[in-house]
């Protein structure tokens, strides 16, 4: 995607649409980019090979007296047969067919695609912090350990929530995590309830993690501001209402005003309030879950402290809960003595994790991750969280302004109210019906101009959605660069709509069949 | 830009959202921000306060292992276009990522044995309890009968996640280091209808290898006789890929699903993650299967492309109704994955297994020739074995720390469980010659006898 001409912006958007329209095979896209798609698996040559295996230094036995034929593998597995220089050419070509945060804008909303550090990946890859087995004696990790205790109270100190445990893999296991919590807190007390409420905003994770953790799921409507719906809550809210999970600000970019009444409600009637961490980047510092009245808080390192995505993972979900929600916690919990000693309780007598739920995966963490996102916190300080979450806002609304002055409001108007945090949400309705050109066509249009498009179709409540988060990192020319681009889609499709009906043109592959590959799918290389 | 949004300042875009009463109203209570030297100054400082496997000759494992990295997979992991982008949403921008994807698939179908993989879930305890929910899913049952044999952290992972989604989870004791037949069957026949899954570990955590097929076969037979109304349990196991060079495929034994900690791929420690959780199965289970899925199709000018496919089970599609609420890969811990396979190659698994192999075997004979050390089972070993000492194992393995030995995982420490006592785990991988195995024994040896003796003095010391 590198490759997508820089004179392109500055062209007249519809002569060249016309232009690329008119080759069928378009190709901005290198030469080697437009090369058929072939595996790995597709590649070598009998015998070829990269490994070459540390000598049979120990005597040689025979491999059928240690290991029963009938427990054996009768044929090798077919892997590729390559060499080191094949491998890496293989890699890096198809590499070359992603476009990646380093190379350009990348909007996509809920994901804070902020810039990643390279210095991060220095740090994490010190022998002392990669090469440390996760079942070294707590007395020779104590690096570790005291990095760990140290990221957990500063995600104390920025959710205003006093206990912290590190252990969840994801967004969506910390959310599970909190889910199980609520059940235990529950119990806990006696009661059995059955019910969790989820706004139609919500995200998808939030009513998947429901069910797994055995609730029932129970939808809120959105009032006409974009918040909840309080009335609904009100109906709603009652003793069988286990937790209410909640974003704020919510996946429309807005704050919802009234949370402290919310959290009144749903603390009243004995319920826990969840909060879905994934747009902490527009709060940090400012306003935080704990004194809003949350219980239990995800955060995602890899949105707000900047862990690289990794192309869809990794990522890590710690959380931050209450001091009445701390006895649940998973183990094991890291706990320092008056020596400043640091250990894992797999077990505590007392206090956090006591009444643990147990544990969410093995060993005690995503620690690569912990490194990274502490490296962050490090660098940038509380005040520097702070700057970040004040421009990540800044710049939202400043694209938004800057969307309202190309004339674009009128095909794609602001969802919900005037301002926004730290995203925002377009409505492609009028778009559609005016341009005849639909959210999807406009953000394939936008790989022609060398942007990563928004979230599209998320949330399901708004029509056409088309959610923009352009974080803290990006400059404002870059914001008036994509704001050019979409007035110039826009411009282009009132002349002729065919040409973002039709795009992509430039990237490698063009429009791909997505109802052919889930009718008749096909997951693997067919091998000889 | 305030000038364009139309507000004063930027505390007026806060204050006109926010209300007052939530705000912060004061700094942070954290340290000042630094510089990037400052900052890689101290977590240099951190790093040196760990003991990693370059300090000192370790035989730890359990779960997670010290072989190799090839240098190749550092260089292709730090590349941006891998490194930096997300899940891949717009498939035309993204063919390299789901390319990598739909390569992983494959290997991992084909080193299982089994038709379908997913593009990796979070890591090897949870890819248990993933399966579990899935086989709840599938056949409605509520009973997961569960080899002891598993690694005590994915039988608690298990054990969480059943809590919430409302399955008992019934555990099958070992006999003589691998799953007890009798019980195994006798458990699986009295859950009759009730019955969801049976999962074992190959190799188990005690580094036994099972009889996989025996197991499988015993999971849907014990099943089958008896009760009319009696269900087929879905048969899991947890396997460690890199075994799988030399141990015949969990879908060639009868398994339906094979999920497993993805690690002793290409990825490095990390003191526990990121690393992938492998998730393969037979094709019925496609379609309940949790996670991303890539998938081959052709754009519109008919060229080969790959999607996320089957995107109908996930959460942001299906919601409350979705078979997971996963929703990334590890997308760059499989990419390591799937190039260290192919670095390894069609006969380098096989040649690395069999050193893995003859290595362990060494190993183990030595060090159970050793006074006051004996193996804690007969069974067949690849990479793992467990011992059982006559001695403190955590006092045995301090003295060992001295001389920059450290001997492997005390288990006790790790499962809790009494029977556990004195069993030490040993992992054997090929960055351990056999001048290291040799010091292993000598060190081993003296400490064992050193720690037998001074036990023995203080007993004569103290009045009876």
């Amino acid at each position: 995607m590198s490759s997508i001409d820089e004179n392109h912006l500055h062209a007249d958007p519809a002569i060249e649409a016309h232009h690329l329209h008119a080759s069928a095979s378009g190709a901005t896209a290198s030469p080697l980019q437009r090369e058929p798609a072939r595996t790995i698996f597709q590649k070598g040559a009998p015998g070829r090979r990269a490994f070459m295996c540390p000598d049979m230094d120990v005597p040689r036995v025979d491999v059928s007296e240690l290991l029963p034929a009938r427990f054996r593998r009768s044929q090798a597995p077919r892997l590729p047969e390559v060499s080191e220089p094949e491998i890496v050419r293989h890699y890096v070509g198809i590499s070359k067919r992603n476009f990646d945060l380093d190379s350009g804008f990348y909007p996509l909303g809920s994901c804070t695609m902020k810039h990643n550090p390279r210095l991060h990946e220095r740090v994490a890859a010190l022998p002392g912090h990669a090469r440390l087995h996760p079942l070294q004696d707590p007395e020779r990790a104590q690096g570790a350990l005291e990095l760990m205790w140290n990221l957990q109270h500063a995600l104390s100190e920025v959710s205003g929530l006093p206990h912290v445990s590190l252990q969840p893999s994801a967004g969506s296991h910390g959310e599970l995590a909190g889910v199980l919590l609520t059940r235990a807190y529950h119990e806990g007390r006696g009661q059995t309830r059955h019910k969790v409420l989820t706004p139609d905003t919500a995200h998808g994770t939030n009513p998947a993690t429901v069910t797994m953790a055995g609730f029932e799921v129970v939808k809120l409507a959105t009032n006409a501001d974009g918040g909840i719906d309080i009335e609904d809550l009100r109906a709603k809210a009652d003793t069988d209402v286990a937790c209410l999970m909640l974003t704020n600000p919510n996946t429309l970019g807005v704050f919802d005003p009234n949370i402290a009444e919310i959290a009144e409600i749903v603390h009243g009637v004995g319920a826990t309030l969840y909060y879905d961490g994934a747009n902490l980047n527009a709060v940090m510092g400012i306003s935080r879950p704990g004194d809003m009245g949350f219980d239990i808080v995800h955060f995602n390192l890899h949105k707000s402290f900047t862990q690289p995505h990794g192309g869809g993972g990794p990522g890590s979900g710690p959380i931050a809960v209450s001091e009445r929600i701390a006895p649940f916690l998973p183990v094991p919990v890291i706990v320092c003595d008056e020596q400043g000693a640091f250990d894992l309780d797999h077990a505590p007598g007392e206090g956090v994790g006591s009444k643990s739920i147990g544990r969410l995966r093995g060993f005690q963490g995503n620690y690569g991750c912990f490194v990274r996102s502490y490296a962050y916190i490090r660098s940038l300080g509380g005040n520097g969280l702070k700057d970040a979450s004040e421009v990540a806002v800044l710049n939202a609304n400043y694209l938004l302004a800057r969307l309202k002055e190309h004339g674009v409001a009128q095909y794609l108007p602001l969802a919900y109210g005037e301002l926004c945090m730290h995203e925002f949400v377009l409505s492609g309705g009028p778009m559609k019906r005016e341009l005849q050109i639909k959210t999807l066509d406009l953000a394939k249009r936008l790989l022609d101009f060398g942007f990563h498009p928004p979230t599209v179709y998320f949330p399901l409540l708004v029509e056409e959605a088309l959610m923009v988060e352009p974080t803290e990192t990006e400059t404002k020319e870059t914001l008036d660069a994509f704001a050019d681009a979409i007035a110039a889609i826009l411009k282009e499709a009132a002349v002729d709509p065919t040409i973002a009906q039709s795009a992509p043109y430039s990237t490698p592959v063009r429009r791909l069949d997505e109802v052919a590959a889930a009718k008749a799918p096909r997951i693997k290389e067919a091998l000889d | 830009m305030l000038a364009a949004i139309g507000v004063g300042s930027l505390q007026e875009i806060f204050d006109r959202q926010i209300p007052a009463g939530v705000r912060l109203g004061r700094a942070l209570e954290l340290p000042d921000g630094q510089s990037e030297q400052d900052v890689y100054e101290h977590l240099r400082e951190l790093a040196t306060r760990n003991t990693s496997v370059e300090d000192e000759l370790s035989f730890l494992g359990a779960g997670m292992y010290d072989h190799y990295v090839p240098a190749l997979i550092d260089m292709l992991m730090e590349r941006s276009e891998f490194l930096t982008p997300y899940t891949p949403y717009q498939p035309e921008i993204s063919q390299g990522g789901l390319q990598v994807m739909f390569e992983y698939q494959t290997a991992i179908c084909e080193l299982t044995g089994l038709p379908v993989s997913n593009a990796s879930v979070y890591e090897g305890p949870s890819a248990v309890a993933a399966a579990g929910y899935m086989a709840k899913l599938h056949n409605s049952g509520h009973k997961i009968v569960v080899s002891a044999g598993l690694h005590p952290h994915s039988l608690q992972t298990l054990r969480t996640n059943a809590y919430g989604y409302g399955a008992e989870v019934m555990e099958v004791p070992l006999r003589a280091g691998i799953t007890d037949p009798e019980a195994w069957a006798q458990a699986i026949a009295a859950s009759g209808s009730e019955i969801s899954a049976a999962i074992f570990a190959q190799p188990n955590f005690y580094g036994a290898v099972e009889d996989a097929a025996a197991l499988s076969a015993a999971a849907k037979a014990a099943a089958a006789g008896g009760d009319p109304s009696a269900k087929v349990p879905m048969v899991i196991a947890q396997v460690d890929p890199i075994t799988l060079g030399i141990l015949k495929p969990p879908g060639e034994c009868g398994v339906d699903v094979a999920v497993g900690e993805g690690q002793s791929l290409g990825n490095r420690l990390d003191f526990g993650g990121p690393s992938f959780g492998m998730f393969a199965a037979r094709e019925e289970y496609l379609r309940r299967m949790p996670g991303r899925i890539a998938g081959e199709t052709v754009d519109v000018d008919g060229r080969r492309g790959f999607v996320l496919t089957l995107q109908t089970r996930e959460q942001h599609i299906r919601r409350e109704k979705a078979t997971s609420n996963i929703c990334t890969a590890q997308a760059l811990n499989a990419l390591a994955g799937v190039v260290y396979l192919a670095w390894l190659g069609r006969s380098g698994i096989v040649e690395l297994g069999e050193l893995l192999l003859a290595r362990t075997h060494y190993a183990r004979e030595q060090l159970a020739a050793l006074d006051g050390v004996e193996k804690h089972h007969e069974q067949p070993v690849i990479r793992e074995f467990a011992l059982q000492l006559d001695a403190d194992v955590a006092a045995v393995r301090r003295r060992c720390a001295q001389h920059g030995v450290n001997p492997g995982v005390d288990v006790h420490a790790l499962s809790g469980r009494d029977q556990d006592r004195g069993v030490l785990l040993v992992a054997i991988t090929e960055r351990r010659t056999r001048a290291d195995i040799d010091q292993l024994v000598a060190v081993l040896g003296d400490a064992v006898a050193a720690e037998r003796d001074s036990t023995q003095a203080h007993r004569m010391s103290v009045p009876a």
